[in-house]
């Protein structure tokens, strides 16, 4: 592959989606990111969209906007995502619309239009992400688990729907990392959770963008369906 | 409008004959059946191509973004993926509805 790789990621605003744009934007991909609000930082080889990732309507538009100025996506970064810390018997509808709304509608909108791009030029490579919180079965995080739960079937029956276009589908599910989605979490919590991990320190970003970086290798086409978990779960 | 949105499809279908072994008689013009019915020839991966290469030219032609394969299409008593026809008169429905002009 001579031409610079097209790789899109969601949530680039802030916390893991914002240093990834950075990240590979300096590894010389030209990326594309979108959050609900514009970003506070410049690039070059970055360009912004703001929207919400579940309105089909405004995703749509910015797919048909990549299509036409690169007429490729190699790569799609499903990183944007929001959790609420509360007991189930204490948790809003509304809350739990959300949450669901832009964990797997969210996803799975980017992953149907990504590969209508993708199977253009029979190559893909799709990251999702998960947590540990699933497995970990943490109270507090019922519906953040359980979206990210059902990321992992969708990332399973995606690989298998996509990989006759050349796409491959798989997942992170990283540790905590000091972003905002854990700042309202109490520390013994957060402690404890850290103690259950093989090893027990926080994820840093690079964590992330190295299982990111094995997914999306050109030599990585045999590798598709799988989750990758930080930390040893 | 109907005939520009037939041109895309032809333009369309006759790509993706190509690739098929049981070809989309495009000879029997807008009787030309796609899927489903009796004599539909696509299964659903080439239909899905057929759609999503459908939707790119129509992006490019009209400036907007159509969702073909919507709950509408889903719902219908009679599939719009039917026939080279039934399809160009459901994409002008979608195309009217989003005040498209020609």
């Amino acid at each position: 592959m001579t031409e610079k790789q097209v790789m899109l990621i969601t949530g680039t605003s802030k916390g893991i989606g914002k240093f990834l744009a950075n990240y590979y934007a300096n590894k010389g991909f030209i990326v594309m990111g979108c959050s609900r609000s514009s970003v506070d930082y410049k690039i070059s080889n970055y360009c912004h969209f703001c929207l919400d990732v579940c309105d089909e309507k405004k995703v749509k538009q910015m797919f048909a906007k990549i299509r036409k100025t690169t007429g490729r996506l190699n790569v799609l970064i499903n990183n944007a995502g929001i959790a609420s810390m509360n007991h189930v018997l204490l948790t809003p509808v509304k809350t739990v619309k959300k949450i669901l709304n832009t964990n797997i509608l969210g996803t799975f909108l980017f992953c149907r239009e990504a590969a209508k791009i993708m199977q253009i030029n029979k190559y893909g490579r799709i990251v999702n992400f998960s947590t540990v919180a699933t497995p970990l079965k943490l109270e507090g995080e019922a519906i953040y688990a359980a979206s990210k739960a059902a990321i992992l079937s969708l990332t399973e029956i995606l690989s298998k729907e996509l990989a006759s276009l050349g796409i491959t589908v798989n997942s992170v599910g990283p540790t905590p990392v000091k972003t905002d989605l854990i700042r309202s979490v109490p520390k013994e919590k957060i402690d404890r959770l850290l103690a259950m991990q093989a090893i027990s320190r926080f994820g840093t970003f690079d964590d992330i963008a190295n299982v990111i970086d094995f997914f999306i290798k050109n030599e990585s086409d045999f590798v598709t369906g799988q989750n990758i978990y930080l930390g040893g779960i | 409008m109907q005939e520009k949105i037939q041109k895309i499809i032809f333009a369309q279908v006759e790509e993706i004959n190509e690739q098929l072994e049981f070809k989309v008689p495009v000879e029997l013009g807008t009787d030309a059946p796609l899927f489903g019915g009796n004599k539909g020839v696509l299964n659903s991966i080439s239909l899905v191509t057929l759609i999503v290469a459908i939707e790119q030219a129509i992006e490019d032609e009209f400036d907007t973004a159509l969702i073909l394969a919507d709950e509408k299409a889903m719902s219908q008593k009679n599939s719009p993926f039917l026939t080279i026809g039934s399809l160009a008169d459901y994409i002008v429905l979608l195309l009217n509805e989003e005040n498209i002009d020609d």
